[in-house]
């Protein structure tokens, strides 16, 4: 597709409308906040105690009373859904966040410099590139013994990698741009340089993985929980919580149907979400 | 032959990498905290089988001097004993990696099996209903956390047809084949919702490629040029995209392996967590490490015979 070089000045279009002309970034953005509002309103939205035993309805299949039906411990699951709201978007964002800034700032930095500290660092990203992802994770969880801290700790040791060679290239591609050269010959010192000049600049890419970055630590941080390695039980994590219903899966398909739903219904908007900024930003997969 | 003159070269680029792995490998068990000869050997050993163990990985030696014992070992096929099996780990390894390989294959099998009919379906018909479809189920299949879909799987085809066996591997080929769907299907779901969206891109520019153009000015009927020329040159970065995803894929099975109850590498590596049988823990992240730069190094050879043009 070509566009014209100087497209036509527009009316600035309400906000309902502009959401309507790209439905992706809107459901995306939609489906994002409505677990958000679920994560921070859970104690007034669910309509029992996510953790509390009953062992007069347990194993009770969906029902007006029970929507999502009850587990073994004759626990409410949709309650226990809600609640699992709040820590599995903790886990997408904390075991996003912290990769992200450690990625940004080493990719920056061997961008910008080059040389030896570069190459080091390359060579470091290959040799964590060649151990498969949950792999080297559940190493260092071994290390570190099981729960929700370690698994935020081997997010951040494992997860930098991508961020740091998305930032590298740009950083390469920008600093030999007539802007950055302006600045040297300015005199204004390296950090300005490389964080106010270059790194604004070469965010657009990251950003958009931010999303699909989302995706796969909350599958991996499920995952890990599932495994028996992250979240601990009773807490209503969705992980965990399919865990708890693998050993139903004859009886009660819908203890293991309802929590799995609720991480591809969040990994779908952030998929969404990814995809429309990607397009919004022109960036290329 | 000079196209593959990287065969010889490209293991030498290996080397740092090889040498990385094993650096962290071993790191893995000495970072743990406590006396290392009882966390190899677990709270119960003897004083004597104590003894041994420290001379033999010269734990009482500085830590470069124990790097190199723990070498020496490998070299000669060491990789240490499992506390859990008593036996060796390199030998629990080689029982156990049959299970993971086949579902690996069996993974990758089907993913193409379910991801060119759709890639193309979806790549033909640019723009349509079909397409849009294909694009928003292949985008939700990125979200699908694979122990869930399995227990899904095993709900409908196992508990209610009945067709397929829930867990477990089997001992003849018919019986270890029947046992493979299930998980081989959970891994290609996963899988496929990757590779439609790559292969339908590469179709798509496939189908505007010049080589589209040319055959179809010879007259060529369109779903032979489909067939013939586009569909060939859209696997290519599909191998590429394959070893890429190596990693995921291992990481795949590890899950999978616990959810079906399969006694491969992922399961071992697992229970070596909770059983605290370091060495079993140390031994298959190596494996695991290898088959990966492995792969990447046969996914590069591959990828220059089926492309002439490509040079490494």
């Amino acid at each position: 597709m070509t566009r014209p070089a100087h497209p036509p000045l527009r009316p600035r279009l309400s906000l309902g409308l502009r959401f309507a002309r790209r439905p992706m970034l809107a459901t995306g953005l939609c489906i994002l906040g409505a677990f958000v509002l679920m994560a921070v309103f859970a104690p007034v939205v669910a309509p029992y105690d996510p953790i509390l035993q009953n062992g007069d309805i347990t194993l009770l299949p969906p029902s007006l009373a029970h929507p999502f039906g009850t587990d073994n411990f004759g626990r409410d699951l949709l309650s226990r859904v809600i609640w699992g709201a709040r820590i599995d978007l903790q886990i997408a964002v904390i075991g996003v966040v912290f990769p992200f800034l450690i990625g940004t700032v080493a990719g920056t930095v061997a961008g910008f410099f080059g040389g030896w500290v570069d190459a080091s660092l390359m060579r470091l990203i290959d040799v964590v590139l060649a151990f498969p992802f949950l792999v080297l994770m559940l190493s260092i969880i071994t290390i570190l013994g099981p729960g929700l801290g370690s698994f935020y700790i081997a997010m951040a040791l494992v997860g930098w990698v991508s961020y740091a060679r998305l930032i590298r290239a740009q950083i390469l591609v920008l600093k030999t741009q007539d802007f950055a050269v302006a600045a040297q010959s300015l005199g204004f010192s390296r950090l300005r340089i490389m964080f106010r000049h270059l790194l604004p600049n070469a965010l657009a890419g990251s950003l958009v993985f931010v999303m699909s970055d989302a995706v796969l630590v909350l599958l991996n941080g499920a995952s890990i929980s599932y495994l028996g390695l992250g979240v601990q039980p009773p807490l209503a994590e969705w992980g965990v919580m399919v865990f708890e219903g693998q050993g139903f899966l004859n009886q009660a398909w819908w203890i293991t149907l309802f929590p799995g739903l609720a991480i591809v219904v969040l990994a779908f908007g952030f998929s969404l979400t990814g995809d429309a900024l990607a397009d919004l930003l022109g960036v290329k997969e | 032959m000079h196209r593959y003159r990287f065969v010889l070269f490209r293991p030498l680029q290996l080397v740092p990498v090889l040498f990385g792995i094993s650096v962290i490998t071993f790191l893995l068990v000495r970072l743990i905290p406590g006396d290392p000869a009882r966390i190899l050997l677990g709270t119960r050993a003897t004083p004597s089988a104590l003894a041994n163990i420290r001379t033999q990985y010269g734990l009482d030696e500085p830590v470069w001097l124990q790097y190199f014992y723990f070498l020496k070992n490998l070299g000669a096929g060491e990789m240490g004993r499992s506390t859990l099996y008593k036996v060796d780990v390199l030998k629990l390894i080689t029982t156990r990696i049959e299970p993971t390989l086949a579902l690996v294959g069996m993974g990758v099998f089907l993913a193409l099996l379910i991801a060119v009919p759709f890639a193309a379906l979806s790549a033909r018909r640019q723009g349509s209903l079909v397409d849009h479809a294909v694009r928003l189920v292949s985008t939700a299949g990125l979200g699908f956390p694979s122990f869930w879909l399995g227990a899904m799987l095993i709900i409908f085809f196992a508990v209610r047809l009945e067709w397929l066996p829930v867990s477990g591997y089997g001992e003849t080929f018919r019986e270890k084949l029947s046992h493979l769907i299930l998980p081989g299907l959970t891994i290609a779901l996963s899988l496929s919702a990757v590779l439609t969206r790559t292969l339908r891109a590469a179709m798509i520019a496939g189908l505007a490629s010049d080589v589209a153009t040319a055959a179809r000015a010879r007259g060529m009927p369109e779903s032979r040029v489909f067939w013939r020329h586009v569909v060939p040159n859209a696997l290519v970065p599909t191998v590429n995209l394959l070893a890429v995803n190596i990693g995921w894929l291992i990481g795949g099975t590890v899950v999978v392996e616990s959810v079906f109850a399969i006694a491969g590498l992922g399961q071992l590596m697992v229970r070596g967590i909770f059983t605290r049988d370091y060495m079993v823990v140390q031994g298959v992240t190596m494996t695991f490490a290898l088959a990966t730069v492995l792969i990447n190094f046969a996914a590069d050879i591959i990828t220059v015979t089926l492309d002439p043009r490509i040079k490494l």
